[in-house]
């Protein structure tokens, strides 16, 4: 790690966080990967950035980023907004990585409230930015009595949350940081993502280690971990449905934004994965809006 | 062993608890059996409030145990319970009807949640039957069903209190403690409660144990009265007789102080 | 003693060398005589009658033999279905079997839930005796028709009535189940002649019934139509003869 260190740039530690900080969150790391789905304090640092950019995420991903690494970053799916380009910048100015936007280039993906639509593979780690890990925490306020609910496995009040949605709108309404089961023992919050994405997290090959900085705490999903969506049997869990395919693309069971392309009330509905929608065009996939774009890119 | 009429329910052994020097109460001994209901009375500071947190195991004694017969018929040091065990009991063999209604509902959440969810805690997944227990027991407790999608928060006194005891009594429990149930109420509304209780208790076949200042409480809904002063009992028996024939000064005072209606 | 045949051969109450005072704490520890020394014994199907003035302690003798009043010295022995009990040293649940198998009491006041329907008020005790909701509410309804309490009001709830249908609802209450030893604490005060006579009635059925009755009945004319014996309590006297 020394040697590593000596990389740094700029005068900063590898990666940018110091050693002995690196190995206190792999420890958390470890921890939480011994027990999915379990949230593992750690001291978060203060990062050189504000809380609510992804402080948990980037000190997970310092602490695990190796000099070999690829890393790509993504937020809401996409790679080229300001907070996946400046965390993406952090990293190879700090750690000298290689970067990508390419899920399948990627050794270490960290993510602000998307999985990609590529399936991940054995070796690859997805990173979470997480705002809020407790799951009751809207239920039950007083920490001290979520750790005891969490030790108990007592997770009753978690369905009348979801018994309000029905009484109230006829469904489950909740459609992100939908609550998960892991390995029938924890309850876990999956971060803001879709709940689209859920079921991307059950057997995943990839690992997921999700890290809330404000929060300080890490959790994690090792490799090919079991991760159920709560519900109940006469309303069971569905994920989001979209009706149309992505208007570029074509691609059908992705998960669309809806963009707003005119002042008249017009839109259409695309990947929220950049790098998906990219590759598919690229592989000659076309969808409705596509046509007179293409023209111009080829023109 | 498991004989129901033989082998009390709860049983208190030399029980007490100390507040470093002072004293919270003292040397209660008591066996309670099935179906039979126990009043605790007193005046604030009596010890009876340190007494009901002891028995439903939520203050660990200074002296003495509570056992208590498990619904597997084993009988259990409340003390020996781990808290995965102590809250297992807590929300399906145990109910706790508090005086004040917020402390024993959750406020911002629905009726139907409120009565479900001990449902929900002990794993019933199938919305459809805890929607029906939840309407089955609001109606039993004589709350309009069409209410049953409405917070305690839009609820009156008297109906938070009725939520609350059906909250309670959705997974059959064998032992219900109750403080001060009625206090606070308007007279019409305790009559009405009471009256409830009473009806519930001698169905369901319910041991309770209710603490209560109001003698008229004791007389109307136990077999059994226990006095506390200054952290004992001070006599205990029938109810009926305790009341009629107070053998002690201090109980004496206390039945003389209430209107006779 | 006429129904000396029907008499069983072991009383169903004895009570023996009873003593009960009661001390006024608040009055300084002012001790109140009440009775001393009182035995006597009541078998199936005789009504013994409990006779002398005002304050001589006969409602005292008979709220010991419910288990209402505790008993300061002596013995009072009842036979149950679990065999005999000594209500003096009984625990608080062996009253309660008691007054659930064997003892019934009739009072003068009816101390009831307010909102619960007369009919259900009264066929209660049967229920809890454990018979079926039909036979109950047939037994209840005779007892109600034969008191003189008009259909009409069976649905709603006695706190509304009038002191005298009040007093009957709780005979026909105390009256309606099945049991051995049954209480009566002057049940005809302030009835009319006619519901006087229904109640002369329906005790005299108690008695053919082998039932064993200890009353308190101010009205002479009924005691004398229904007592099989008169027990004089001034015997009893304890030192005074309270006020």
């Amino acid at each position: 790690m020394t040697a590593s260190t000596a990389t740094a740039a700029g005068g900063y530690a590898f990666a940018y966080l110091d050693d002995q900080t690196k190995r206190m969150i792999r420890r958390a790391i470890l921890k939480a990967i011994a027990i999915p789905g379990h949230q593992v304090p750690f001291a978060a640092r203060d990062m050189p950035m504000p809380y609510g950019w992804g402080t948990g995420g980037i000190q997970v991903t310092a602490a695990i980023l190796g000099p070999a690494d690829v890393l790509k970053v993504i937020d809401q799916g996409a790679d080229d907004t300001t907070n996946a380009v400046s965390i993406r910048k952090f990293f190879k100015t700090t750690a000298n990585v290689a970067v990508t936007t390419r899920t399948t280039e990627a050794t270490v993906i960290q993510t602000r409230h998307r999985i990609p639509e590529t399936p991940l593979g054995p070796g690859q780690i997805l990173v979470y930015q997480v705002p809020i890990p407790e799951p009751l925490r809207f239920l039950e306020p007083r920490e001290t009595e979520t750790r005891v609910m969490h030790a108990l496995a007592d997770y009753g009040l978690m369905h009348v949350k979801l018994y309000e949605d029905i009484a109230t709108h006829g469904r489950i309404a909740k459609t992100y940081a939908y609550p998960v089961k892991v390995e029938g023992r924890y309850v876990m919050d999956p971060s803001p993502t879709p709940k689209f994405d859920n079921p991307k997290m059950h057997l995943s090959p990839a690992l997921q280690l999700f890290g809330a900085g404000r929060e300080k705490r890490i959790y994690a999903l090792p490799p090919f971990t079991h991760v159920v969506s709560l519900d109940f049997e006469d309303h069971p869990f569905e994920p989001t449905r979209f009706d149309a395919p992505c208007a570029l693309c074509g691609a059908t069971g992705v998960y669309l934004d809806e963009v707003v392309t005119d002042d008249a009330g017009g839109r259409m509905f695309v990947c929220s994965d950049t790098d998906h929608c990219e590759t598919r065009r690229a592989e000659g996939h076309h969808g409705t809006e596509w046509a007179g774009e293409a023209t111009e890119a080829t023109a | 062993m498991t004989d129901t009429l033989s082998t009390p329910l709860l049983s208190a052994e030399n029980l007490g608890r100390d507040y470093g020097a002072r004293i919270g109460c003292r040397d209660v001994a008591f066996d309670l059996f099935e179906g039979e209901v126990l009043a605790i009375v007193g005046e604030s500071g009596s010890g009876k409030s340190t007494l009901l947190n002891l028995l439903s195991g939520q203050l660990a004694p200074t002296a003495g145990r509570v056992a208590y017969r498990m619904r597997d018929g084993a009988t259990r040091d409340l003390g020996s319970l781990s808290e995965a065990e102590r809250r297992f009991l807590f929300r399906t063999d145990w109910g706790f009807v508090h005086q004040d209604a917020t402390r024993g509902l959750r406020m911002g959440v629905s009726a139907g949640g409120n009565v479900g969810e001990r449902l929900m805690a002990v794993g019933e997944r199938h919305y459809g039957r805890i929607r029906a227990a939840a309407e089955d027991w609001l109606g039993r407790v004589e709350i309009d069903t069409t209410r049953i999608d409405e917070k305690p928060t839009a609820y009156s006194g008297g109906m938070r209190q009725r939520l609350q005891i059906a909250r309670n009594l959705v997974t059959a429990p064998r032992l219900v403690f109750m403080d001060e149930p009625t206090g606070g109420l308007d007279v019409s509304v305790q009559a009405r409660l009471l009256d409830l209780v009473r009806g519930l208790v001698a169905d369901l076949g319910l041991a309770v144990i209710v603490v209560t200042h109001d003698l008229a409480v004791a007389r109307l809904l136990s077999h059994r009265t226990m006095v506390m002063k200054d952290g004992r009992v001070i006599e205990q028996g029938l109810t009926d007789r305790v009341l009629d024939d107070p053998r002690e000064a201090y109980t004496q005072l206390l039945v003389s102080s209430i209107l006779q209606p | 003693m006429s129904e000396a045949m029907t008499l069983s051969a072991e009383p169903v109450l004895a009570v023996r060398d009873v003593a009960k005072r009661f001390v006024m704490h608040l009055r300084d520890g002012l001790e109140i005589p009440v009775v001393d020394h009182v035995s006597f014994d009541v078998r199936g199907g005789e009504c013994v009658v409990l006779g002398g003035p005002s304050g001589a302690g006969k409602s005292s003798i008979l709220k010991m033999v419910f288990g209402n009043y505790g008993v300061d010295r002596g013995a009072i022995r009842i036979g149950g279905p679990a065999g005999v009990v000594d209500v003096a040293t009984a625990t608080p649940r062996e009253i309660l079997a008691l007054r659930r198998s064997t003892i019934g009491y009739v009072s003068q006041f009816l101390r009831a839930v307010p909102r619960v329907a007369t009919i259900d008020v009264v066929m209660e005790p049967a229920l809890a005796q454990g018979d079926d909701a039909a036979t109950a509410r047939a037994r209840a309804g005779d007892l109600l028709t034969r008191l003189h309490v008009p259909e009409r009001l069976w649905g709603l709830a006695p706190a509304t009535f009038s002191g005298g249908e009040q007093q009957r609802v709780n005979i026909a209450r105390g009256l309606v189940a099945r049991r051995a030893l049954l209480l009566l604490d002057e049940p005809t005060a302030s009835l009319d002649a006619a519901n006087r006579a229904a109640v002369v009635e329906l005790i005299e059925a108690e008695k053919a019934a082998g039932v064993a009755l200890l009353g308190i009945f101010h009205d002479t004319d009924v005691r004398d139509r229904v007592a099989t014996r008169i027990v004089d309590v001034t015997t009893f006297a304890a030192g005074r003869i309270a006020a």
